[in-house]
Formats: C-alpha cells, sequence, structure tokens
C-alpha cells in the first residue's frame, strides 16, 4: 500500500503547486491591476486619508474638509451650498466628480505633476501631503446676488442662468444656474445616501444639476442684433447709416411677416442703426441681415465665438468645464440656396440661433474690452497645501471679434440701449452701463425667454463687468426688462458696490 | 513508556521547533501592535506566551503516551494555530480602535474565543492520546463511526436552512449563539470507517475482471460501495450546497480505496465519476434551478467574478471579489502584520481568513504559511508509510490526505481557481468545531507516528494499549506483503 500512499503524497504537491502558482498570479501578476480596482475600497479609504485641497473664492470657503470618525477619514463639505454648486461641483465617494472637483481634481487631490515637490518634502518630514487648494475667481458677493435675485426674479420664472466676466481678463466673477443643487448630500460617506440623494436629483423634472449657464443653448433672440451691427458696422454702415425699418417685414421668399414688438418702436421706414438697436426694431435687423447675406452673418456670429465646441472655463492650461457651442443653424433652402425667410428670422435671434448664457457674456465683454475678447477662467489661483502660489492666471485673448473703432461704436450703440431704450432698468448710479435686451420666442405656447447682455464701465473709465442674464419661460411679462434689472445689480455687485 | 537506549524519539526536536514557532507568534502580536497603536504594548507577549503553556502541555503529554510521535506535527500546527489567533486578536484590535474602546482582554473577543477553542481542542488532543494508546482498537467502533459520520453528514442536509444555512451552505447546526460544523468532526469518523472496511473488502475489490487499454477495472458488481458513497456525496453537493464538501467526502473514499485496493481504475472511476457529476449538476442548474440553482450560481461567479452582474447581484462574487483584491493589495510583500485592511472583506474571520492574512504577509508569507500545510500532510504520509498495519496506513494517509484536501478546496475557492465553497481553513478559522476536530485529527496522526517511528526492539505499541488481536502477529513475522 505505500506505493499509492506516495502517489497520494504526489497529488497532494501538485495540488498544492497550483495553490502557489494561482497565488503568484493573484497577488503577483494580478497585483496591481486589484490594487487599484474600481472594487477596491482600500483606494478609496487612501483617497480620503490625507485632506483634499480647499476650493475658496475671495477668501470664502466654498468646498472644504471635516475630520470623521468614518473609515474614509475626511468629509468633503460645500458651504456655498446649491448657490457654488454649478461651479464647485462635487466629489461623491464612488463615481466620477463634477465641476472644479473634476477639472481640477489631480491638484485638489494632490496627485498633480506641480505637487511633485511637496511630495518629495513630506516624504522626509514625515507628513502626509495633503492636496493643493483652488483659489477661484468668482466675487462671492456678485456671485450670490446673481443667485438671490435669479431665484427671486420679478417675472416668476422658474429657471434661469447668469454670468459675470470681467472684460479686460476674462475673469468670471459670477456664474449662477436656477434651480440648483445642494451637493452636500452627494458627497455623503454612506454611499448607497448618496446614490438616493442622485436619483432624486436626477429624477426632477427641473433638472437641477443641469448647468444652465455652460450646457443649455436658448434662442438669443434681439440679443443676437450685436453681432449683426457688429457686421454691418464692419461692412461700411455707420452708427448714423440709415437702415429701412417699417412696421411690417416679409423676407423674399415667402414666411409669415416680421413685426416689431411694440408699435411705438421705429415706426418710420428709415432708422439710423443706433436708433434700430436701442428701440430693438426687428424689421430693421431683419432686412439688415437680408442686406448683409447669410454667409456673412454666419461668419460674424463665429467671430465672436459661436460654433467653437471646444472651450472649457477652469484654468487656463486646459482644464475645466465644458461649454456648450453656440449656432447660427444652416439657414439654408434644401437646395443649397440661402433661405431668406429664415436669414431675416435669425438676423433677430429666432429660427435656429441658439446661444449660451456664457457666450452672450462673452459678447459683452468683448465690446466693453475694445474688441478683444479675452478667454474665461474661473482658476484664479493654485497654492500648495502651505498655500504657496503655484499657478496665476495670466490672461489670454481668445479672439478678436471686431476692432476697436468697431467696438466703440457697438459700446456707444449699446450705452444708448440702457440710456434711451429697451434697456432702461440695467441702470445703475455711479456707472455707464451699456447692453441689450433680448426676448426670444421658443415653443409654441410657451412663455418668453429674457435676456440681457451687458457692461458697465467705472468712474474711471475701466470696464469693470460683462454680464449675460437668462430667464427662461418668464410668465409675467417684461422678461428682457427682468434680466436687465438683474444683470445691472450683479454688474455693480462685481464693481465691489452694493451686492444686495 | 522507557525511551529504548541508542534511539532518537525527536522529543527535544520538538520542543526547540515549538519554542521558535511560539517566538515567531509573539513576534507576529509585537507587529501586530506596532501597526495598529503605533507603539508595542508591555503586555504583548501574553497569548503568545498562554498558547505556549498549552503546546507545552500538549507536548508533555507526548512524551509520556506517544514518545516516538513526530516531531515536527506539533510545532507546524501550533505555528498555524497561533498565527490563527494573532490575526483574529488583530481583528479586534482594529475594531476596539475604531471604537474608541479599550484593547479588549486576552479571552476577549474572537481572538480570545479562539485561544479559549484551542485551549479545548487541546484537551480534547490530549485525551484522545491518553485513551486510544493503539489506533488499532478504533477499528472496533468502526461500524458505530461509519453510523456517526452518516448521520453527521446528514444533520445540516435534513435541518430547515434557518438552523443550517450560513452563506448559503447548509453545513450548519445552530443553537442560539452556538454553532457547530457536524461536518468537521464527520471527516475523522468517516476515515476511520472506510479505513476498516477497504481492509477488509480490499481483496475483493482490487479482483480485476476486464482489462480496458492496459488498465484493470473492477467487476460491476463490486461498484457498490464506491456509487453509494458517490451517491452520497452528490447528495451533500445538492442538499447543502456545498460543492467543497462533496468533493471532500468523495475524495476521502477514492484515495483510501485506492491507496487499499493499488488500483488507478478505482481513482479514474472516481474522478470520471465525479467531474461527471458535477458538470451534470451544473447542467441541471442552468436548466431546471431548483436545488441546483446554488451550485450553478458558485459556478457562474467562478467563471467571472469582476462581471458587474455576477458583482452586485446578492449573493454574488463580491466576498470573492474583495478576498482576491485583499491578496492582490497585499502583493508579495503584503503590507505587514496589522498593515492592511482586511475589514473590507467579508467573513475575513472564517472562510477568508487566508485572504485577510494574506493582505498582510503578502505571497512569500502565504507561501510560507502554505509549505507549513504540505509538512503537516507530508508527515502524515509519512507516517502512513512506517505504519505496519493496512488499517493504520489507510487511517493515516486517509487523515493527511482530507487535510491536504479541505486546505486545496478552501484557498483555491479563496483565490479563485476552483469555485467557493464554505469550507473553514484547518486551524486558521475562527470557529471552536474546526479547531477541535483538526486537533483530534492531529492527535490521531501522532498516535499512528508514533507506531510508526517505534523503533522494534520498543515493543509494539499494542502492548500498552488494549488491543485485542495478539501484537505477537505484527510483531514477529509479517503478516502483511508491503511492498515497498
Amino acid at each position: 500500500m505505500n506505493a499509492p500512499l506516495r502517489k497520494a503524497g504526489v497529488v497532494i504537491l501538485v495540488l498544492f503547486g497550483l495553490l502557489f502558482a494561482n497565488l503568484n498570479w493573484v497577488q503577483g501578476y494580478k497585483a496591481d491591476a486589484y490594487r487599484t480596482s474600481d472594487y477596491n475600497g482600500r483606494v478609496r479609504v487612501a483617497e480620503y486619508e490625507v485632506p483634499r485641497g480647499v476650493i475658496e473664492a475671495a477668501g470664502v470657503p466654498l468646498a472644504r474638509n471635516k475630520l470623521t470618525d468614518d473609515t474614509l477619514k475626511y468629509l468633503r463639505q460645500y458651504p456655498g451650498g446649491q448657490v457654488y454648486a454649478p461651479i464647485v461641483g462635487y466629489k461623491p465617494v464612488n463615481i466620477a466628480e463634477v465641476g472644479i472637483e473634476r477639472s481640477e481634481n489631480e491638484f485638489l487631490s494632490g496627485a498633480s505633476d506641480k505637487l511633485f515637490a511637496d511630495r518629495v518634502s513630506a516624504m522626509f518630514t514625515g507628513d502626509k501631503a495633503g492636496g493643493g487648494n483652488v483659489v477661484l475667481s468668482i466675487k462671492p458677493k456678485a456671485q450670490e446676488t446673481a443667485w438671490k435675485q435669479l431665484t427671486n426674479n420679478e417675472g416668476n420664472a422658474k429657471k434661469g442662468s447668469a454670468v459675470a466676466i470681467d472684460p479686460r481678463t476674462g475673469a468670471i466673477q459670477a456664474l449662477a444656474s436656477f434651480p440648483s443643487y445642494d451637493p452636500n448630500p452627494l458627497a455623503n460617506h454612506d454611499t448607497k445616501a448618496a446614490a438616493a440623494a442622485y436619483e432624486k436629483l436626477n429624477a426632477d423634472k427641473d433638472k437641477p444639476l443641469l448647468n444652465r449657464a455652460l450646457s443649455e443653448t436658448y434662442p438669443p433672440g434681439s440679443t443676437f442684433k450685436v453681432i449683426i451691427s457688429a457686421a454691418a458696422l464692419q461692412n461700411g454702415y455707420k452708427q448714423s447709416t440709415d437702415i429701412p425699418a417699417g412696421s411690417s417685414y416679409t423676407a423674399p421668399g415667402s414666411g409669415s411677416p416680421i413685426r416689431n414688438s411694440g408699435d411705438q418702436s421705429c415706426p418710420g421706414e428709415q432708422v439710423t442703426l443706433k436708433e434700430a438697436l436701442t428701440d430693438s426694431c426687428n424689421t430693421g435687423y431683419a432686412r439688415l441681415g437680408v442686406e448683409l447675406g447669410g454667409e456673412k452673418v454666419k461668419k460674424a456670429a463665429q467671430d465672436w465665438g459661436f460654433e467653437q465646441t471646444d472651450l472649457t472655463v477652469g484654468d487656463l492650461e486646459g482644464s475645466g468645464l465644458p461649454v456648450a457651442a453656440s449656432h447660427t443653424g444652416e439657414i439654408k433652402n434644401p437646395d443649397g440656396s440661402i433661405d431668406q425667410a429664415g436669414l431675416a428670422q435669425s438676423s433677430i435671434g429666432q429660427k435656429d440661433v441658439r446661444m449660451t448664457t456664457m457666450q452672450g457674456a462673452l459678447i459683452a465683454a468683448a465690446v466693453a474690452n475694445g474688441g478683444k475678447q479675452m478667454r474665461p477662467y474661473l482658476v484664479q489661483q493654485l497654492l500648495s497645501p502651505d498655500r504657496r502660489p503655484i499657478y496665476n492666471a495670466s490672461p489670454q485673448t481668445l479672439r478678436t471679434p471686431v476692432n476697436s473703432q468697431v467696438a466703440g461704436d457697438l459700446r456707444e450703440m449699446m450705452v444708448s440701449v440702457v440710456e434711451n431704450g429697451t434697456g432702461k432698468r440695467a441702470k445703475i448710479s455711479g456707472f455707464e452701463v451699456g447692453g441689450k435686451t433680448g426676448t426670444a420666442q421658443n415653443a409654441t405656447g410657451a412663455d418668453n425667454h429674457g435676456w440681457f447682455i451687458g457692461f458697465a464701465y467705472n468712474d474711471k473709465g475701466e470696464a469693470v463687468s460683462a454680464v449675460c442674464v437668462m430667464l427662461e419661460n418668464v410668465p409675467d411679462g417684461g422678461a428682457s426688462a427682468e434680466a436687465a434689472r438683474i444683470s445691472g445689480l450683479i454688474m455693480k455687485a462685481a464693481a465691489g458696490q452694493g451686492g444686495d | 513508556m522507557p525511551r529504548v537506549p541508542g534511539t532518537k524519539t525527536g522529543r527535544n526536536a520538538e520542543l526547540g521547533l515549538l519554542a521558535l514557532a511560539m517566538i515567531l507568534v509573539a513576534a507576529y502580536g509585537a507587529t501586530v501592535e506596532a501597526n495598529q497603536f503605533d507603539k508595542i504594548t508591555p503586555t504583548f507577549w501574553v497569548p503568545a506566551a498562554l498558547l505556549s503553556v498549552l503546546f507545552v502541555a500538549l507536548h508533555l503529554v507526548v512524551r509520556f503516551t506517544a514518545l516516538y510521535a513526530d516531531p515536527v506535527l506539533i510545532p507546524t500546527v501550533a505555528l498555524i494555530n497561533g498565527l490563527g489567533v494573532g490575526f483574529l486578536r488583530r481583528l479586534d484590535l482594529a475594531k476596539s480602535i475604531a471604537a474608541k474602546q479599550p484593547e479588549p482582554g486576552v479571552f476577549a473577543g474572537v481572538g480570545g474565543r479562539q485561544l479559549a477553542w484551542t485551549l479545548v481542542a487541546l484537551v480534547l488532543a490530549a485525551v484522545l492520546l491518553l485513551v486510544v494508546r493503539d489506533h488499532k482498537t478504533v477499528s472496533r467502533y468502526a461500524y458505530t463511526l461509519g453510523l456517526v459520520g452518516i448521520v453527521l453528514v446528514m444533520i445540516p442536509a435534513v435541518l430547515p436552512g434557518s438552523l443550517s444555512e450560513v452563506n448559503g451552505a447548509k453545513l450548519w447546526i445552530k443553537m442560539g449563539a452556538f454553532s457547530i460544523q457536524p461536518g468537521e468532526f464527520a471527516k475523522l469518523a468517516l476515515v476511520s470507517f472506510f479505513a476498516y472496511y477497504l481492509v477488509r473488502k480490499r481483496e475483493v475489490l482490487s479482483l480485476a475482471s476486464r482489462r480496458v487499454l492496459g488498465i484493470d477495472f473492477p467487476r460491476g458488481r463490486d461498484l457498490g460501495p464506491v456509487i453509494t458513497v458517490w451517491l452520497l456525496s452528490l447528495l451533500v453537493l445538492v442538499f447543502e450546497k456545498d460543492l467543497g464538501t462533496a468533493l471532500l467526502y468523495f475524495g476521502l473514499f477514492v484515495v483510501t480505496l485506492y491507496v487499499a485496493t493499488e488500483r488507478v481504475s478505482w481513482l479514474i472511476i472516481g474522478l470520471v465519476m465525479f467531474f461527471g457529476g458535477v458538470y451534470l449538476a451544473y447542467l441541471l442548474g442552468a436548466s431546471i434551478g431548483g436545488p441546483f440553482a446554488n451550485f450553478y450560481d458558485r459556478a457562474t461567479v467562478w467563471l467571472d467574478p469582476f462581471a458587474s452582474a455576477n458583482y452586485n447581484r446578492l449573493g454574488g462574487s463580491y466576498q470573492l471579489v474583495q478576498g482576491l483584491l485583499g491578496l492582490g493589495t497585499g502583493g508579495l510583500f503584503g503590507t505587514g502584520p496589522g498593515a492592511g485592511s482586511p475589514g473590507f472583506v467579508p467573513e475575513v474571520r472564517n472562510d477568508f481568513i487566508f485572504a485577510g492574512m494574506g493582505e498582510e504577509i503578502g505571497l512569500f508569507g502565504l507561501s510560507a504559511l502554505l509549505v507549513c500545510y504540505l509538512l503537516i500532510v507530508e508527515r502524515g504520509l509519512r507516517a502512513a508509510l512506517g505504519v505496519r498495519d493496512s488499517f493504520g496506513k489507510l487511517v493515516a494517509g486517509g487523515l493527511a490526505f482530507t487535510l491536504g484536501l479541505q486546505v486545496f478546496v478552501i484557498l483555491g475557492g479563496i483565490t479563485g481557481l476552483i469555485p467557493l465553497t464554505g469550507q473553514t481553513t484547518p486551524f486558521l478559522s475562527s470557529g471552536g468545531s474546526s479547531l477541535m476536530a483538526n486537533w483530534l485529527l492531529i492527535a490521531m496522526l501522532l498516535r499512528i507516528s508514533d507506531a510508526s517511528r517505534r523503533p522494534a526492539t520498543a515493543g509494539p505499541a499494542a502492548q500498552s494499549g488494549g488491543s485485542k488481536q495478539p501484537p505477537v502477529q505484527l510483531h514477529g513475522a509479517m503478516t502483511e506483503v508491503i511492498k515497498p
């Protein structure tokens, strides 16, 4: 019986050999894959072992950490709540981050190459290096004003957004989207509770998770007339050039007639370009667009930033929140020729023209900055864990849609809109304010959207703020006037005056 | 029992190895404290010292009752057992730190309970050594043991799930806070029964009738016993929902059968029947479900544990995956005792203790642990080789092989080599049944190894025992032809 016993011994040896080989596979070959697997909770624990960087604006913390007794050591908190949620976003435990938390994740977590030296020095001192801090360009007063005014708008709109930019640098002063959400429950360490909170927000028909300032496009209405004006000024028109207007206009190739919003605005057959903008003369701009032609209109819109698909707002090195592209639409008949009726409609910002709130602010900012459109950014500074500056935003010119002379003409025309025309409610004392209103029809039977794009110069003649406010489906009428009023308040707050 | 002058008993070597093992256990405890508290407490050595007292006591019992027993067995098992207690205590420490409670006492928590169970298990082992002075006396109770074994196997199957089911496998008898795994004891009883039965029937079973492809196959009517045990183990597979246990019983029987008859054909028949049966169960599970569904489930989970459908399903691969991730995180060298996060692995104190330890001691540590198990199994087989009677050979061989197979089944399950089953890891997992049964197994191996290593001039062990067999038969002329 000894021979089979020896063979049984060999069998055990072989079985243990298999175990050993398999252990090598699991702990050797697959070790790295398992160590970093999404299923591996240790990855998360290690991530939460060191404090993540703080996100702040003008000294106000917007995302910070609280030491807890959990397995995950630090709890992420968002004291700014829904006011800042569209900018800051949130960092959930087991899924991808959102907002600045996402775009600056590497820096905030401390994994960025920029923090290499800090990690090395932490290794020697034995401390655990935390993540780097992000300082936003947001002006808390402007942001709070934007949120407060949007949520309490006098037109009873249920949705809207606002963007304010420093025209000279591109620094974003305010970026609000309404309705918004509280990011705190989404960062809950109890992933089931966090998932439930997310599901609830995601199922909300008002889509509070949507960033309406950056990712949604709407028909811009009359705000688009600024671009048509620019195209005209570049093609030999002057502010004082008379353009044909009239109370009604039907474009060649049929279509329903275009009328002016009120009988009192530009009733005459001829108005100057400046008057047409001041009174937001639909017939004048429809005819002007048709006169300029479809190619020139589309080209002008592109010059101001329409059709750009890869714009992000974050740091100026490329990572940031994506901005949806604004479009003019094809404006063509099925046979490829220019659709004249469509062109007439497009010239007053209807038909297939779509614009983001960010794009609206960029247009106003470029006018205010003498024709130079600065690249918008949210990240002003990156600080090391011990708050040593590592990155400072150095403003970049994104594009130059018009020269300074045309920009000057546009500025005068837009100031006239606020002084004498449709944008009077944007006026703020002590500042020279210019702008353009827009009332956009959208779906049949739906209330109009209200727009305002504008800018403000202080008494030293510095362009302190450019803004775009957009109110969705305003039920109570006066949509654009309300947008103008809110714009004025935001710009005043951004300029360091008032707030509230 | 007097020592024969000029012979080596190996008892001093045993004591020396035991000291080494206990030093390792103490060092493990110290490392755990260093990693958990960032300091080593003045009392770190207490659990190791208590264990040392217990093992030295067993060593003394062996000195008096089995002087020539294999000196490697006790130290090796003591090392594994001690590390098990150390790891369970490490889990308690982590828990008390998380709850901001003071350090648990030596007998508190899971680690403390394991320490207490070790005491009970060692007492049982000592009692077995004291009572059974000759392993052959066991054969007198073979039929009783066989019946007891089968009853123990069947109890969880007939009990309602609420009293017998843990994690989908019906292997338990639950009585309030207390639960035992009767299968652990059943394997001891069954080995003894199989050995007795086969010693008596080996001539008949080794009769060959037909020769196919150069292999002798048994006559049809001699297939009865093997078919019975095959059916029994398949019933276990279906009703106790546990492939590992089924594999364990069947493998045990086929190997003792093979050793007894020296016919390879039994091995082939056994393997074909078992894997055929398992495949059939898989197919039935996939098509008709019912009692086979659980096995099919485990098999699909094993085939692709990382598929999100398997991972997210209740009772899916979560446990297996977390175990694998723990092992992978440990890598080659591990995080160090006490520095890992075994808390992520469900059931880390029971079935998955190997994965929990693997994160902290790494591939190198686990390999050393594997070598320890291999050493125990091979020393057991060595005792079987050396002992002179067939019954002793079959018992020692069967027990050693079963132990090896059980280690393979559970570790293979945890590392994803074979479908996962609810076996305990011998001497490591928390729980009294497993510890007691396996220490009894070791006591039996010690008893048989004593007989096998005893010099012929020292007189047969039977002299001091109570065997009714006249010892002269074995002592003088060989009554059995033992092939080299």
